[in-house]
C-alpha cells in the first residue's frame, strides 16, 4: 500500500508573522519558512507505517511555489520515499488544493492518504476533509493513534469532550492531531540521501484542475492590541483588583 | 436569503456553540433554519425550536446519524442544501470535520473560523494564530461557514416558536464507524462557554500538583478547567483541556493562568479573554503582556492563598 502525504511550506512557528502598512497581507519576505508541524508529524505517521511493514511506498506532494521543493526535501529526509511538487505561484485555497490533490490519488492509487489537520499560517483546517469529500472515501480528523489491519484504519481520535476512536474502510483519509507521534530529526546522512530522491514537477494543468481562487483577501489588519496591565504585589493586592477595579469575582 | 445552521447536539440537548452559529446567521440576515441530525433526536430539535430568531428546524432523524459519524452529516447537508444561501457550523472539532466536507461535495469554498460578519459576501477571520485578521469576500454562490463561537454572543434559548419539520435521513455511507468513546467527566461548566476558567501550564510540574493546586481554586469560583499545550503533552490533564491556536479558543470574563509562560499558540486561544491573570515565577514570561495582572512569584505558594481568600 502507499501512503500520499500532502504537506505544506509556511512560515516557522516561531516567527512572529507582521501586518504589511497598506493591509494586503501579512510580510512574509525574508523570514524563515519551515513544513507547517502538523504536516511533520503526517510524514513521521506515514514513514512508521512503512517501517512496520503496514506500507511500502510514502509519496510526498506539495503545491506551490517552486521553494516548496526545500520542503518535499525535507519530508524525504525524515523518510518519504519521493516527492511531487505541483508547482504554481496562483494563491492556492484549500478547495483548489483539494483537487490537485485529487488528481494525483487518481494517479496514484494511495491506500491511505496522511495529512495535517491544519497550517499554521492560514488556520483554515479544511484540505483533508474537502479531499475526503471529493474521493468519497472515509476521514478521520484530529488523530492522536492510528492502527491499520488489513484494509481497516482504527483511529483514535482528539474531540471536543475528550477522544473518540472510529474505523475507517481503506482507502481513506486521516488528519494529525499534535500528539499523535514526536517527528524524528533529519539525520545528515538522510539529508544527503533525499537530495537523490525522486521529485517529480507537474503544474495545475497538467492534472486539469481549475484553481482559481473563491475567495478574495480584502484586507489583513492587525487584531486590536491588549495592552499589558499591572504587576500587583501579592494575593491581596490582586483579590482587591479582581473584586473592585474588574469586578468579574 | 436564507441562512442553514448544522446543529451540534447530543441528540437530547443543543450544544451551546450552536446557540452562537445561530446568533452569527442573524446577523447575516434572512431566515435561519436549523438542521438536527441524529437518532431519536426530536428533544434536540424541539430544543432549537424554541431559540431566538430561528424560523425553521429540519429533523433528520435516523440510524446513520446515532453516533454522528462526519461523513453521514454532510450528506444530510447537502441533501437539504438546496434553496441556502449560508450554510453555517460551529468552529468545534465536529462542526470543522463537516463544514469542509460539505463545503467540497457543493464545490464551494469553505470560510473557516468567522468572527465578524460585514456583509452577506465578506467575512473576517483570524489567521497566524490570531496575529492578523483577514477580512475576505466570497464570490460563492452559496457560503459555507464555521463560526467562532467566542465571537457572537449565545442566541437566547427559548422565545423563539419555530415549527419542526422532518425530512428523510440518509442512509449510512458504510465508510467510517463507531468504536467508542472516553469522554472526560465533569460536573464543571464546559470550557468554551464558561464565565471563569482556571489554566494550568508546565510550571505546575505534574498531573497531581495541577489538580492539587487548580481544583480547590477552580471549585471556588465554579470554573472551568483549561491548560496549555506543554501540560496536555505532558501528561497532567488531557487533550480536551488545551486552550490555543489548535486547542480550544475560549473567552471567558476571567482567565487565570498558572504556570503558563503563554507561547503565541497559547496566547491565539484566550487573549480574546475579559480579564487576564497571571500566575507565573519569572517576570519576563510573555503572559504577562497581555495579562491585566500578573502576579510574579512560587505558584505553590501564591495559589493555596488566593484559593484561601476567596
Amino acid at each position: 500500500m502507499k501512503i500520499l502525504v500532502p504537506v505544506k511550506r509556511v512560515v516557522d512557528y516561531n516567527v512572529k508573522v507582521r501586518v504589511k502598512a497598506d493591509s494586503s497581507g501579512v510580510d512574509i519576505a525574508n523570514v524563515k519558512m519551515s513544513m507547517n508541524p502538523f504536516c511533520e508529524i503526517a510524514i513521521e505517521e506515514a514513514v512508521r507505517l512503512r517501517e512496520k511493514g503496514v506500507a511500502t511506498e510514502v509519496i510526498a506532494v506539495s503545491a506551490g511555489l517552486l521553494q516548496c521543493q526545500e520542503t518535499l526535501r525535507n519530508a524525504m529526509a525524515i523518510g518519504a520515499d519521493r516527492a511531487i511538487l505541483i508547482e504554481t505561484d496562483v494563491e492556492l485555497q484549500p478547495l483548489a488544493v483539494a483537487k490537485l490533490l485529487k488528481a494525483i490519488v487518481d494517479k496514484e492509487q494511495p491506500g491511505l492518504v496522511i495529512l495535517g489537520k491544519q497550517a499554521i499560517d492560514d488556520d483554515a483546517n479544511q484540505t483533508g476533509q474537502m479531499l475526503s469529500a471529493l474521493l468519497g472515501w472515509g476521514q478521520a480528523t484530529f488523530a492522536s493513534k492510528v492502527e491499520v489491519s488489513g484494509d481497516t484504519a482504527t483511529v483514535t481520535r482528539e474531540v471536543d469532550g475528550g477522544l473518540e476512536t472510529i474505523s475507517l474502510k481503506l482507502p481513506a483519509i486521516i488528519t494529525t492531531d499534535l500528539r499523535l507521534n514526536e517527528p524524528r530529526y533529519a539525520t545528515l546522512p538522510n539529508i544527503m540521501k533525499a537530495k537523490k530522491k525522486q521529485l517529480d514537477n507537474v503544474k495545475p494543468a497538467d492534472l486539469g484542475v481549475d484553481v482559481t481562487p473563491r475567495l478574495t483577501t480584502l484586507k489583513v489588519e492587525e487584531p486590536p492590541k491588549r495592552r499589558g496591565g499591572v504587576k500587583v504585589a501579592d494575593v491581596a493586592a490582586l483579590m482587591d483588583k479582581l473584586k473592585n477595579e474588574a469586578k468579574v469575582i | 436569503m436564507a441562512n442553514l445552521v448544522i446543529a451540534e447536539h447530543d441528540h437530547g440537548s443543543l450544544k451551546s456553540a450552536t446557540l452562537n452559529v445561530i446568533s452569527a446567521a442573524v446577523a447575516i440576515g434572512g431566515d435561519v433554519h436549523v438542521l438536527v441530525a441524529g437518532e431519536n433526536a426530536s428533544a434536540a430539535a424541539a430544543a432549537a425550536a424554541q431559540v431566538a430568531g430561528v424560523s425553521k428546524v429540519l429533523l433528520a432523524d435516523g440510524a446513520a446519524h446515532a453516533k454522528l459519524l462526519t461523513e453521514n452529516a454532510a450528506l444530510q447537508v447537502v441533501a437539504v442544501a438546496a434553496g441556502y444561501s449560508h450554510i453555517l457550523a460551529p468552529a468545534t472539532a465536529y462542526g470543522k470535520s463537516v463544514a469542509p466536507r460539505v463545503a467540497a461535495l457543493l464545490d464551494k469554498a469553505q470560510i473557516s473560523d468567522i468572527i465578524k460578519v460585514v456583509d452577506a459576501d465578506t467575512f473576517q477571520r483570524p489567521i497566524y494564530a490570531g496575529n492578523a485578521y483577514a477580512t475576505v469576500k466570497s464570490s460563492d454562490s452559496v457560503k459555507v461557514l464555521t463560526v467562532r463561537g467566542t465571537a457572537f454572543g449565545a442566541a437566547a434559548a427559548t422565545g423563539g416558536s419555530a415549527t419542526v419539520e422532518s425530512v428523510t435521513a440518509v442512509a449510512d455511507s458504510g465508510l467510517s464507524s463507531f468504536v467508542s468513546a472516553e469522554l472526560t467527566k465533569s460536573e464543571r461548566p464546559e470550557l468554551t462557554a464558561a464565565k471563569i476558567i482556571v489554566s494550568g501550564g508546565r510550571g505546575l510540574g505534574s498531573g497531581e500538583k495541577y489538580r492539587e493546586l487548580l481544583t480547590p481554586l477552580a471549585d471556588k469560583l465554579n470554573a472551568a478547567m483549561g491548560a496549555s499545550r506543554a501540560a496536555v503533552d505532558a501528561g497532567f490533564v488531557p487533550n480536551d483541556y488545551q486552550v490555543g491556536q489548535t486547542g480550544k479558543i475560549v473567552a471567558p470574563d476571567l482567565y487565570i493562568a498558572v504556570g503558563i509562560s503563554g507561547a503565541i499558540q497559547h496566547l491565539a486561544g484566550m487573549k480574546d479573554s475579559k480579564v487576564i491573570v497571571a500566575i507565573n515565577k519569572d517576570p519576563d514570561a510573555p503572559i504577562f503582556g497581555v495579562a491585566d495582572y500578573g502576579l510574579v512569584g512560587d505558584l505553590f505558594e501564591l495559589v493555596p492563598q488566593l484559593t484561601a481568600e476567596l
